[in-house]
């Protein structure tokens, strides 16, 4: 649909925040000749490969092969540095994670990404994931944001990064043969959480039983071995022999082959899409979605088979996605994100990964499975916001009067921001207040 | 420049009720300090405090049974049945001194093993799990006089769900960014002002900014302590100051031990490390007010009873909670043990649970911040009329 005049233009600025991270200087104008347009072009397929920001990153494997040859040092001085430089390649992964984000041209596809990625938790808690956390979602999370549902699963819960992080790596049917020589047994993380946070849901109809026969079914699935090539692979020497019984589906003895087929079941169950619809509905539309928005995304989720660019489709034609007010409040990493995009400030990796540090997201540092929580209420704490102004005001300091904050006001909120914050802008005593303000503004901290 | 002028001078009307400063402090509504720490993961009850003379403890726990007390890296004993695990040795005196004590084998209502709805409900203090947006913490403050205004303190940078609700709350991190200037800060105050959440928030955080700021001084030439440490101390000097807030809460992560959970050297005896520390730091901040005070120590729930294949345990039911402070009738176990036989254990494998933890709850609530009893049933913990309080666990 293209339109013009002033409500195309507002719809431009809105746009920009509910599927983007708000707005660079000149987005507005371009994207107000037509905003839903904007948001559904980017859904016309993916580009090929990763965004340039992550042209020379390894990816999982080299990490993975570096972290299982530092284990077998110990704690010698070598291993410390070693470990060392697999955080600081963390950090520097995250630092570009955020600026592929501010500077993508297309934005909702690194909002999905990051949903999606949030969705399938993998967290540095675990201190051995942090190194692999960035090339998880790479691997197992962009390539499927616009494709089926059950891909992204299977290849997400059988990551390296996923298998370290909820101890499926280290799981071992207790009759295989190697839980039959050890005394080493089955760990029923990964089973549970792949049901509970990954697929049906918490209240998506499973039991006890079923979350041990999904960590029976997972044995095998692991990272460490003779001449690998710091892939996942199956171990049948691990892996619990004989049929499971998961979800009244009975599966015969397949080896490797089961995990794959159980997943794939999972994300196919009707708890699947509703849990799905809810979290995306609240993600993107509001804390407490419109049961119509929910209730849409459920029904293509089922009737695609569980294809995320039908059901992305679905949420960017929703009436709620355009008239439901920007009641969100962006979480930290976001913020920073649209406060890079909007600013154009070149913050470099240390001040970037700082910036997520202080604002109290570092990706991929979700204090458990269930990932960062996603409601206004999460982020509004009183020190997060008074966090959020004074850092606001350090960049404003480090703008040093580069960035002209009325100019920022017109070109990335546009309609949004309304008279007396424009005003208050305008009459503030230096260019980094000015700026500091602007950041600050609830029209900026909303979306 | 301190912020506390700012708050004194140049907020609108409507935000003043939201400062933790002007109206709550100086009337002081209870002289009672309360912390609650919430333990996230789901702590191994039995790991923290033992049954060494529970015949079935040594064979059903396996690898991760520890020495009885005495032996070499032995439990330390409490009374003759329960040790604590030897990471807690700086809080073990406090046992003589009858100010800790531990309610085994206690469980909230929830008999599933998801972490998050069983935080949930720990948090919103309900029977079930319903996304409820307010918790007990809060509702209770509302019950003090003064309606609690002022008196709630979160220590972090967002508010976890017990201490969310109609009562305006405070939370604090350390943060090493500069202070902005009294005039820039009213500026932002003025375009927050219609916001009704971040209105509030910034009021809030920036008037226990300013307190966090005078009580977090390290004496120089001592090392930087870690942000557990110094978020410890602060809050024990925030909630010793007579203009402070008196109610805390804060989380302690790391203990969902599935691997390596360790029996004296490992992740939960890291952890448990970890907690003695900031209980000790609290001690220390509290100072004098130590007298007047409990510290709450929870969990979602407890873990397997056996270890599982991975040196570590899988989600359960029953745990173990702690009192420690000055104010409890403490050097007691509570609860009634059920017993670690085959057939004791809930679903044949986790501690099985005789004590509501809502029963604990609310006798901290009642006794100590004096709480009362209809106004638990009607406004704190609905779903629980039929929970009694524990009865002495408060000195009176």
């Amino acid at each position: 649909m293209v339109m013009t005049g002033p409500a195309s233009a507002a719809l431009a600025a809105h746009a920009t925040a509910r599927f983007g991270y708000g707005a660079a200087p000149g987005d507005l104008a371009q994207i107000s000749r037509d905003p839903r347009g904007w948001v559904e072009t980017q859904l016309g397929g993916l580009p090929p490969g990763l965004p340039a920001g992550f042209i020379d990153h390894p990816g999982s494997a080299p990490r993975l092969m570096e972290l299982l040859a530092v284990r077998k040092l110990g704690q010698s001085e070598e291993a410390m540095a070693r470990r060392k430089a697999l955080q600081e390649a963390y950090r520097s992964d995250a630092a570009t994670r955020t600026r592929v984000a501010a500077s993508s041209d297309r934005p909702l596809i690194e909002r999905l990404t990051q949903f999606w990625s949030n969705h399938f938790t993998v967290s540095t808690q675990r201190g051995e994931v942090a190194p692999l956390a960035v090339a998880f979602e790479n691997e197992a999370i962009r390539p499927y944001v616009l494709g089926q549902f059950e891909e992204m699963a299977r290849a997400a819960i059988l990551h390296p990064a996923m298998l370290v992080y909820l101890d499926n790596a280290q799981s071992i049917g207790p009759n295989s043969k190697a839980g039959q020589k050890r005394k080493r047994g089955l760990n029923e993380n990964l089973g549970r959480e792949a049901l509970e946070l990954h697929t049906l849901g918490v209240h998506g109809g499973y039991d006890q039983d079923d979350v041990r026969a999904l960590a029976l079914i997972l044995t095998g699935w692991t990272i460490d071995r003779q001449d690998g090539d710091g892939t996942a692979f199956f171990n049948p020497n691990t892996h619990e022999p004989g049929p499971k019984t998961l979800l009244g589906r009975t599966f015969p003895e397949e080896g490797a082959a089961e995990a794959p087929a159980a997943i794939t079941m999972m994300a196919n169950h009707k708890g699947t899409a509703k849990h799905v619809a809810v979290k995306l509905a609240r993600h993107f539309i509001a804390d407490d979605p419109p049961a119509s928005a929910v209730n849409a995304l459920e029904r293509k989720f089922r009737e695609t088979g569980g294809d995320l660019g039908a059901v992305t489709a679905t949420l960017v034609g929703l009436d709620a996605a355009w008239e439901e007010p920007l009641a969100k409040l962006r979480s930290p990493n976001d913020f920073l994100t649209a406060a890079l995009r909007a600013t154009q400030l070149p913050l470099d990796e240390k001040q970037v990964v700082n910036a997520l540090n202080l604002l109290g997201q570092m990706p991929f540092a979700a204090p458990s499975p269930a990932g960062w929580p996603d409601r206004a209420a999460d982020w509004a704490g009183p020190d997060a916001v008074v966090r959020r102004v004074d850092w606001s005001l350090a960049l404003g300091q480090r703008a040093g009067g580069r960035v002209d904050a009325r100019l920022l006001l017109a070109d990335t909120l546009g309609d949004l921001a309304d008279a007396e914050l424009v005003q208050m802008v305008a009459r503030a005593p230096s260019p980094a207040e000015a700026l500091a303000l602007a950041l600050s503004s609830p029209a900026f901290q909303r979306r | 420049m301190h912020r506390r002028h700012f708050l004194g001078a140049g907020m609108a009307a409507g935000l003043l009720a939201a400062s933790p400063l002007k109206v709550a402090f100086a009337d002081a509504a209870t002289d009672k300090r309360l912390v609650l720490i919430v333990l996230r993961g789901a702590m191994d009850g039995l790991g923290a405090i033992a049954p060494y003379a529970d015949p079935d403890y040594r064979s059903i726990r396996g690898e991760l049974a520890l020495a009885e007390p005495g032996q070499p890296d032995g439990l330390l004993d409490l009374d003759g049945y329960f040790g604590l695990h030897p990471a807690l040795a700086p809080i073990h005196g406090w046992w003589a001194e009858k100010q800790l004590l531990a309610v085994h084998a206690i469980a909230t209502p929830y008999r599933e093993r998801s972490h998050f709805d069983a935080q949930d409900l720990l948090e919103s203090g309900g029977a079930k799990p319903t996304g409820q947006k307010t918790g007990w913490l809060n509702r209770a403050l509302d019950q003090v006089h003064g309606h609690g205004t002022g008196l709630g303190l979160a220590l972090g940078q967002g508010v976890p769900l017990v201490m969310r609700g109609a009562v305006p709350v405070a939370s604090w991190a350390p943060s090493p960014l500069p202070e902005p200037t009294t005039d820039f800060l009213n500026r932002v105050m003025d375009i927050y002002q219609k916001d009704k959440v971040l209105g509030p928030a910034l009021s809030s955080g920036l008037g226990i900014a300013d307190m966090a700021q005078m009580a977090s001084g390290v004496p120089a030439g001592q090392p930087k302590p870690k942000d557990r440490q110094l978020m410890a101390t602060t809050a024990g000097r925030m909630l010793a100051d007579p203009a402070g807030p008196r109610v805390a809460v804060m989380d302690m992560q790391g203990w969902d031990t599935h691997v390596g959970q360790g029996s004296i050297k490992g992740r939960l005896p890291n952890a448990l490390t970890d907690l003695a520390e900031v209980m000790g730091l609290l001690r220390e901040g509290l100072g004098e007010a130590w007298s007047k005070s409990v510290i709450a120590v929870v969990t979602e729930f407890g873990r397997t009873v056996r270890p599982n294949g991975t040196g570590g345990t899988d989600h359960g039911t029953a745990g173990v909670a702690l009192l420690a402070g000055g104010a409890i009738e403490g050097g007691r176990m509570l609860g009634k043990w059920p017993g670690l036989r085959d057939d004791k254990l809930y679903e044949g494998r986790d501690l099985a649970p005789t004590t509501d933890m809502r029963a604990l709850l609310k006798a901290v609530l009642k006794d100590h911040l004096g709480v009362s009893t209809r106004a638990l049933d009607a406004h704190v913990f609905p779903d629980g009329k039929n929970v009694r309080p524990l009865a002495d666990v408060i000195r009176t």
